[in-house]
C-alpha cells in the first residue's frame, strides 16, 4: 500500500541570481513498512528529498500525497501536527536539547502534544528501557556518548509512534561501532513496521536496505529493490 | 502543551544560560526598585511635611498682613497704599466670637543676648501665653509667660532648651536677669525639647511678651495672628469671622490673608503627591528601559538557539507553541527580576526608615503595583518581536546549521 506518493516534485533555490534545482521532477512511491536508503554525491538533493518528505519544507511545484491525502497544501499548524503524530527524525548532529535529560529529550514530542505527565513518563521509560538506556535517564546529552545520543534521538523520534522514521546520515558522527548500534536499532523498529528512509554515503550500510535509490543532481538515477532487482 | 510544562521548559531555558538570566533579572529588579525606592521617598517627604503641619497645632488659622490675591481689581495698590499693619488691637478684636478657643500674637525678630560675658544671636519671638497651647509645647523647667493684659510689657523671658545650655551652662537659668537687646529680662521657663516644629526651632529662641518684643523692635505690628478654632467645623465660620472683623476695623478695606492649615496641608499634600507620581514615572521609564533589553536578549537567545527552535518544530511544534515558549520565557524572567526588585525595594525602603526615622519612607500601593505591571507588561511586549522571528524560523536551515 502507497504511504509516500510525490508526483512532479520540483524544489528550486536562489542562490545569488542562480537557481539550483536541488529537486527536478521526482516521482516517488514508498510502500508503508519499506526500508529504503537514499545515496548519492553531496549536493545531489538527498536532504531537501527527506526533509520535504518529512514536512518540513514544501515544494515549489508538485504534489506530496500522504496515505492519498496531500499535505502539500495543508496550513503550518496542521502539517506541524502531522509531523508531530506521523513523522519521526533522526539527524546527523543529534539535536538533543544540551540543558535537558535524556528522559526529557524524549519526552518532548509528547509535551509538545500536550500528553498527560503520567502517560508520558510511563511511554519515556518503556520506550529507554527498549533501548538499554534506562539507566541514562537523568543524564544530560554531554554526559552520553556519541552512540546513546543518537539511539535517545531515535527513542524521542519514536515516541509519538509516527509511520515514517526519517532519518539524514544518522551514522555521519559515529565510529563504525556505535554507527552499527544506531543501524540496528533503527533497522529493529523497521521490522516492527515502521517505514524507514535513511540517507547515507556509507554505501555498505545503504545496501542493507530492502530498497536503495541513488540521486544524482536532484533526480532519483537508480530505484533498486532488493527481490525484484 | 500544559502550563506548568510551558513553565517548566521556559525554567530551564533560563538556567540553562545563567549570565544572560542575572544579567536580565539584574536589569528588571533595578527597575522595579528604583520605583519602589523613589515613590517611598516621595511618599516620605509627603508624610513628613503633613506631620509637620499637623503638629503645628490643631483647627489652626494663621492670620497675616497683605493681601495674597494676585488678580483682580486691588484699589491698595491702585491708590500707591501700603497694607495696613495687624495691631494688638486687632488680634483683641478676634477673641470676640464663641468659635474662637483662643488667639496667640506673634512677633519675630533677631536680637542679641547677653549673660555675664556670654553672647548670642538669637531669634526673638514675642507672644503670650496662650502659644504654648496653641502650639502644644511643654515646658522643661518653670513657667511660660504669664497670662496678662496683651499690652503689658512684662521683662520675663522663655529661653530655649540649647540657650540655656550655652549660657548657663550647669548652672541654674530660673530668675537669672538675662540682657536682649538694650532690656533686661528674667528667665521664667526654658523649653523642652521639642521633636521637630516647622518654621521655629525651639531650642534656638527666647520667648518674651508680645508687648515687650513690640517695644524691643520698636513696632506697633505683628507678624502674625494665630487663631484657634473650637472644632474642625468651626474652621470656615472662623475664617469668615476674622475677614469681616478686620475689614471692618481697617475701614472696609481686605488687607489680611487668612490661611487655615487644613489648605496647607492639602497644598503640600499636592506638590508631595505630584512629585512621587514624577519621580515614579521617571523611574518607571527605566522600566521601559529594561523592556529593551528583555528584547534584545531575547532576540540573541533565538538566535542562539535556532538549532533548538528548528528541532521543535521538527517535532511538531505549531508556530503558535514556539511564540508561547518565548514569550513564557520572558514573562518568567520579568516575574523573576520584579520579584527581586520587589524585596530590594521595600528593603531599601525599610533600610531609609532605619537610617532617618523622621522620613516615613514606604511606598505607595500603586507605586508598588505599578511597577511590578509595567515590569511584566513590557517583559512581554518586548518579547513578542523575538517569539514571532522564532516561529518564523525556517526549520531546515536552523537544523542544518551545526
Ligand atoms: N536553503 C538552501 N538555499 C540554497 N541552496 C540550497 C539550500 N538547501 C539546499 N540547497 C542546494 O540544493 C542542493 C541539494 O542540497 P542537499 O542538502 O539536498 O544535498 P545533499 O544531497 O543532502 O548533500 P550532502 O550529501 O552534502 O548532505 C545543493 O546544491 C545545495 O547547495
Ligand atoms: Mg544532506
Amino acid at each position: 500500500m502507497t504511504m509516500i506518493d510525490l508526483r512532479g516534485v520540483r524544489r528550486d533555490f536562489l542562490v545569488g541570481d542562480q537557481t539550483v534545482h536541488a529537486l527536478d521532477d521526482i516521482n516517488l512511491n514508498i510502500a508503508a513498512g519499506e526500508y529504503v536508503s537514499i545515496m548519492g554525491p553531496s549536493g545531489s538533493g538527498k536532504s531537501t528529498l527527506l526533509n520535504l518528505v518529512g514536512l518540513l519544507d514544501r515544494p515549489n511545484s508538485g504534489h506530496y500525497l500522504l496515505d492519498g491525502e496531500d499535505v502539500t497544501t495543508l496550513s503550518d499548524v496542521q502539517q506541524a501536527h502531522t509531523r508531530n503524530r506521523r513523522i519521526g527524525f533522526v539527524f546527523q548532529a543529534f539535536h538533543l536539547v544540551p540543558r535537558l535529560t535524556a528522559a526529557e529529550n524524549v519526552e518532548l514530542p509528547l509535551v509538545l502534544a500536550a500528553m498527560a505527565p503520567q502517560e508520558r513518563r510511563r511511554r519515556v521509560a518503556t520506550a529507554l528501557q527498549a533501548l538499554n538506556l534506562s539507566d541514562r535517564a537523568r543524564h544530560k546529552p554531554e554526559q552520553l556518548s556519541g552512540g546513546q545520543r543518537q539511539r535517545i534521538a531515535i527513542a524521542r523520534a519514536t515516541i509519538t509512534e509516527p509511520d515514517v522514521l526519517l532519518a539524514d546520515e544518522p551514522t555521519g558522527n559515529l565510529d563504525h561501532k556505535s554507527g552499527g548500534d544506531v543501524i540496528d536499532t533503527l533497522e529493529a523498529l523497521n521490522r516492527r513496521g515502521i517505514t524507514l528512509i535513511v540517507v547515507t554515503h556509507d554505501a555498505e550500510l545503504g545496501a542493507r536496505a530492502g530498497r536503495r535509490i541513488l540521486m544524482c543532481d536532484g533526480r532519483i538515477e537508480a530505484d533498486a529493490r532488493t527481490g525484484t532487482a | 502543551m500544559t502550563g506548568s510544562d510551558i513553565s517548566r521548559f521556559a525554567w530551564t531555558a533560563l538556567r540553562g544560560y545563567p549570565t544572560r538570566t542575572l544579567l536580565m533579572l539584574i536589569a528588571t529588579a533595578i527597575g522595579v526598585a528604583a520605583v519602589i525606592v523613589l515613590t517611598s521617598l516621595g511618599e516620605g517627604a509627603r508624610r513628613y511635611v503633613t506631620d509637620e503641619f499637623s503638629s503645628l497645632g490643631t483647627n489652626l488659622l494663621i492670620v497675616f498682613p497683605g493681601r495674597s490675591e494676585t488678580a483682580g481689581f486691588n484699589p491698595t495698590t491702585m491708590m500707591g497704599e501700603t497694607p495696613r499693619d495687624l495691631t494688638l488691637d486687632d488680634a483683641l478684636a478676634l477673641t470676640r466670637s464663641y468659635s474662637v478657643r483662643r488667639i496667640a500674637p506673634l512677633n519675630v525678630g533677631a536680637a542679641d543676648i547677653s549673660w555675664r560675658n556670654r553672647q548670642r544671636e538669637v531669634t526673638v519671638i514675642g507672644t503670650t501665653h496662650e502659644m504654648l497651647a496653641i502650639r502644644h509645647w511643654e515646658l522643661a523647667q518653670g513657667d511660660f509667660l504669664p497670662a496678662t493684659d496683651l499690652d503689658l510689657a512684662t521683662p520675663v523671658c522663655v529661653i530655649g532648651g540649647r540657650i540655656r545650655s550655652k549660657l548657663f551652662g550647669a548652672r541654674r537659668a530660673l530668675g537669672q536677669w538675662l540682657r536682649i537687646g538694650d532690656r533686661r529680662f528674667r528667665v521664667i521657663g526654658v523649653m523642652a525639647s521639642e521633636g521637630r516644629s516647622i518654621g521655629v526651632d525651639v531650642q534656638e529662641t527666647v520667648m518674651i511678651p508680645v508687648a515687650s518684643a513690640q517695644q524691643l523692635f520698636n513696632t506697633p505690628s505683628l507678624f502674625r495672628i494665630l487663631v484657634e478654632a473650637r472644632s474642625r467645623d468651626a474652621i470656615q465660620p472662623v475664617k469668615r469671622f476674622i475677614v469681616d472683623t478686620l475689614k471692618a476695623r481697617h475701614q472696609g478695606e481686605k488687607d489680611v490673608t487668612v490661611v487655615t492649615q487644613d489648605a496647607v496641608l492639602a497644598t503640600f499634600d499636592r506638590i508631595f503627591s505630584a512629585l512621587t507620581y514624577a519621580v515614579g514615572g521617571i523611574a518607571a521609564i527605566s522600566l521601559m528601559v529594561a523592556g529593551i533589553l528583555i528584547m534584545n536578549v531575547m532576540l540573541v537567545a533565538v538566535s542562539q538557539r535556532t538549532a533548538e527552535i528548528g528541532l521543535l518544530k521538527a517535532l511538531g511544534a505549531a508556530p503558535r507553541q514556539i511564540v508561547t515558549l518565548i514569550i513564557a520565557e520572558a514573562f518568567l524572567l520579568s516575574l523573576l527580576g520584579a520579584t527581586l526588585g520587589l524585596l530590594l525595594g521595600q528593603a531599601t525602603s525599610a533600610g531609609i526608615r532605619q537610617a532617618f526615622p523622621v522620613l516615613p519612607a514606604q511606598a505607595p500601593v500603586w507605586a508598588v503595583v505599578t511597577a511590578v505591571l509595567v515590569a511584566l507588561t513590557t517583559g512581554v511586549l518586548f518579547s513578542l518581536l523575538p517569539a514571532r522571528r522564532a516561529a518564523r524560523l525556517d526549520p531546515v536551515l536552523a537544523l542544518s546549521r551545526r
